[in-house]
């Protein structure tokens, strides 16, 4: 791919080029395709994609289902993604996926992010291509799986069928199954939606998609390695004053901000950190201190996402300690405190192991969290029964309306939105913007209190 | 002469203790009496046999490198640990254990490179210090089950909530074997409050971690922290193959039959109550809730209260007027809840987790860590497993016999050796060598190939 100042000269040369427009047009992007891309091109078909990426994140985060989740991707990809001239749709495509390649491979954070959207894109806009295009983008992935043989096919019929009622099909079993190995589609057999016997799994045609995405997974992921090695070795430098502004900018304008560093030198100190709970923290946030003020401890899955969000709102390494330590050193005593847990929490600060200065949780990675026995983490719009988040939320005093309002939200499971009408309900203030990180919650909170403070004081002074 | 020191040693403890029986040691754990284990009893041939995989130098198709890349974790005594520790042969191994007499061993995964050198290769920037392989691994607690048993709680069990433990064996065995196709699966018990599960197939270790947390995935039932009321919701019309055969072949069984009266499910207010909650139909747990709140006194007839009380549940929810599919799903819906699997699940999902090794001796109840058979687990007690000072009160009285080759064959401890060699060690090994020596075969035929072409 070159890009090019201005000059117009763009050739539909995506085809033979390994951008792999199958029948209906879905690339499988496999190799940079020999065209020039002009430069505002390279940025306004980014900004589109991007758009399209964080719809499908918004809707992952809101727990939609896969229907709905098919509806969404086609109706974002008609509003941002077509071009009047059907080649130039397929040009957009590749190039603006290459551009976010680049701008997407620079980080863990955002090599995950990035293939976790292109996955469940690529994952929609397959179930939407005819079967003919489906079979040649098998092909394409080179996989070499044989329909089950009539005899096999009759031996496990019955089980078939069971599994199809399962997932609310009908009991008339489909006709073309694939036996693979079970490791192929880990998503079918994390849901128990196949049959599986002596290591294979029987994978009906309408679910091969799982196939062909476990593929596309791989090699995007292997090619985001890739390109951030060229990246670091060479582009960013030749390209200093060219493309690496619009890379860094595109990563900013639409990521969100990054709350692993607390923004503007926030300090919030040991002493403040119950009265801030009750004033600015996020419901999942209150409820794992009080859960930790009452047991004096709280499992791997809520130190790592209260943990993480006590830095991000502005808690020093020191006083981390001193607080878990407190608490903690009550049920387990300071040494074995000192022994098993200030490890892992040095390490969430970057001062053991890997280094990584770990980046709070936001809510998509709340929300997508398995609260097990005796965890209290997760997102509690979410992970709680109804009962008690009703009680929770009283005791945020909250009731009448907004409640109502609240729990319809969540009926309808738009987590997020049920957060920010708690959020709404609790400052008695709009909140346009909406909540999509813990720590995001607890800054406007703090703006908005600030600036109440503030009102009340100059009132005082007239 | 290093015999005639053991020998001197054991017999002092012996002595200490000659007014009780005077085979009798006390029933603590010490470090001095895990030091005469480690010394006489631990079986360090099978186990690094075991972890070794068949790669033992033998075989010219066999990696060398593979045992010595495995970590190995020692919590010394006062909560000191050692971690990175590794090893490339038994001597090597067993000197160590013997030298730092440790309360604990943990296994770790086969890493890239050796992690004991691992801060030689972390100068090179890319992350080369990685895990390659590790057992798919399954850890469960039966403190996780407090909600359901009543009997115990905490670390604490007992013959009456064991079964749960036997349940999880049975069924994630089964679905270890006819589901996911591996063969080589080693049950141990933790020593303490539960059951640890090692899948050994090379297909197993070779699993990354996503292909891991699907496993762990499709067993979970069982959901959702602490602040929901009800745990398992089985939508769906009918149930998938391997729920409903756990369901028909083991729960269904086990909670009618054992936990129903073991755990007195239904004996009081609060219990059933608990129960009832977990039926969506409001009326119909009222209903159940007068009836039996009324009829306390005439419920002392023979029959037993609790079943009485489940038949009526039952036939509350399968009577005509209720015969939506919710209701009878509800059936299910509560056996599930008392009875089904509850794993940690974190512990299955990445390769790097460490988990406790077999033999060894839990430091709070002094139980070695043995084998369980799955295919006898029912008759596994978790109160007879026998204890370090057992153990060595055992070896005391056999005397000092030249004629066994090892010591463990005068103890209780055999049954449990030879249990993990004949049954689990030596297919495993087999199947290494069978893998070895067809993926030698195959190299040597791809390099001939290409020479002849």
């Amino acid at each position: 791919m070159e890009i090019v100042r201005s000059h117009r000269q763009l050739a539909a040369a995506g085809r033979g080029g390994g951008g792999g427009g199958g029948a209906g047009g879905l690339p499988t992007y496999r190799v940079a395709p020999e065209l020039e891309v002009r430069l505002e091109e390279f940025e306004l078909f980014a900004i589109d994609r991007l758009r399209v990426l964080k719809g499908i994140a918004d809707g992952l985060s809101r727990g939609k289902r896969p229907e709905e989740m098919e509806k969404l991707v086609k109706e974002l990809w008609k509003a941002h993604m077509r071009h009047h001239d059907p080649a130039e749709t397929l040009n957009k495509d590749i190039i603006s996926h290459f551009v976010l390649r680049l701008v997407y491979c620079r980080t863990e954070e955002l090599r995950k992010w990035f293939l976790s959207m292109e996955t469940t894109l690529f994952r929609y806009r397959f179930r939407l291509e005819s079967p003919e295009s489906q079979r040649m983008l098998m092909s394409e992935f080179q996989l070499p799986y044989k329909a089950l043989p009539h005899l096999e096919f009759e031996a496990v019929k019955d089980k078939l069928s069971q599994v199809a009622r399962t997932i609310g099909q009908s009991a008339t079993v489909e006709s073309v199954f694939f036996k693979v190995p079970f490791e192929e589609v880990p998503d079918l057999v994390a849901s128990r939606r196949v049959f599986l016997s002596k290591g294979y799994a029987y994978v009906a045609m309408s679910q091969v998609v799982s196939l062909v995405v476990t593929q596309f997974r791989c090699n995007i992921s292997k090619a985001l390695v890739l390109t951030n090695r060229k990246w670091t070795a060479a582009i960013k430098e030749q390209e200093k004053d060219r493309l690496t502004p619009i890379v860094e900018a595109l990563s900013n304008a639409y990521f969100g901000p990054d709350y692993s560093q607390p923004k503007d030198a926030v300090e919030i100190s040991l002493k403040d950190i119950d009265q801030l709970a009750k004033t600015s923290f996020p419901l999942c946030m209150r409820h794992m201190l009080e859960k930790l003020r009452e047991n004096h401890h709280l499992k791997h899955g809520g130190r790592m996402q209260f943990g993480l969000f006590l830095k991000g709102a502005g808690l020093k390494l020191e006083d981390a300690l001193a607080f878990w330590r407190a608490e903690f050193s009550q049920k387990v005593g300071s040494e074995r405190f000192d022994k098993e847990y200030a490890y892992s929490i040095r390490h969430n600060y970057g001062k053991e192991g890997k280094r990584t200065d770990y980046t709070p949780y936001s809510c998509q990675k709340i929300i997508s969290a398995t609260p097990g026995v005796g965890d209290h983490h997760g997102c509690p719009y979410r992970h709680f029964g109804e009962e008690n988040l009703r009680a929770a939320l009283n005791k945020m005093g909250i009731s009448g309306h907004p409640l109502e309002d609240i729990m319809d939200k969540v009926k309808n499971r738009h987590y997020q939105l049920a957060c920010t009408m708690t959020f709404e309900a609790a400052h008695g203030i709009s909140c346009d913007t909406g909540i999509n990180h813990p720590n995001q919650y607890f800054s406007e909170s703090q703006k908005v209190l600030k600036a109440k403070n503030q009102a009340v004081q100059s009132q005082a002074m007239t | 002469m290093a015999r005639e020191d053991d020998k001197a040693e054991a017999m002092e403890i012996d002595g200490e203790h000659q007014q009780a029986a005077t085979t009798a040691v006390p029933d603590d754990f010490n470090a001095d009496y895990l030091r005469i284990y480690y010394g006489k009893l631990f079986p360090h041939g099978d186990f690094f046999k075991w972890l070794s995989y068949g790669n033992d130098g033998k075989h010219p198709g066999c990696d060398e490198s593979y045992v010595g890349r495995r970590e190995f974790s020692f919590t010394l005594e006062n909560d000191i640990y050692l971690r990175f520790q590794s090893f490339d042969s038994v001597a090597a191994m067993e000197s160590s254990i013997k030298e730092k007499c440790p309360f604990k061993i943990d296994i770790g995964p086969v890493y890239s490179v050796d992690p004991a050198k691992r801060h030689a290769y972390a100068q090179s920037g890319n992350n080369v210090f990685v895990p390659v392989e590790r057992e798919l691994i399954f850890d469960i607690d039966i403190s996780d089950y407090d909600d359901v048993r009543y009997c115990c709680s905490g670390a604490d069990v007992c013959i009456d909530c064991w079964p749960l433990m036997i349940i999880t064996i049975k069924i994630l065995d089964a679905s270890l074997r006819d589901d996911f196709g591996f063969n080589h699966i080693l049950w141990v018990y933790s020593g303490r409050r539960g059951v640890h599960c090692w899948v050994c197939d090379s297909r197993a270790r070779k699993l990354n971690n996503e292909q891991r947390a699907a496993i762990a995935d499709y067993f979970r039932v069982y959901k959702g922290g602490e602040n929901t009321m009800k745990k398992v919701s089985l939508p769906g019309a009918v149930l998938h193959p391997f729920l409903a055969r756990s369901y028909t072949d083991v729960l269904k069984h086990f909670f009618e039959d054992k936990l129903l009266l073991s755990q007195q499910l239904f004996a009081s207010e609060e219990r059933y109550q608990k129960i009832l909650d977990l039926i969506p139909d409001e009326n119909v747990a009222s209903e159940l809730h007068d009836k039996w709140q009324g009829n306390r006194r005439s419920s002392v007839s023979k029959e037993d209260v609790n079943a009485t009380r489940w038949e009526q549940l039952k036939s509350a929810l399968q009577s005509g007027k209720h015969k939506a599919q919710g209701l009878r799903r509800c059936i299910e819906e509560i056996v599930f809840s008392y009875t089904y699997p509850r794993l940690d699940m974190e512990v299955s999902k990445h390769m790097n987790h460490l988990l406790k090794a077999p033999f060894c001796i839990h430091p709070k109840t002094g139980r070695v860590c043995v084998p369980i058979d799955p295919d006898n687990c029912d008759d596994f007690d978790p109160t007879t497993v026998p204890t370090l000072s057992q153990l060595l009160g055992e070896l005391n009285a056999a005397g000092h016999h030249t004629d066994s080759e090892n010591d463990w064959e005068r103890t209780s401890l055999e049954k449990s050796v030879r249990f993990f060699r004949a049954s689990f060690l030596q297919p495993l090994l087999k199947a290494c060598k069978e893998e070895l020596e067809s993926a030698y075969n195959a190299k040597l035929q791809q390099s001939k190939n290409t020479l002849t072409w």
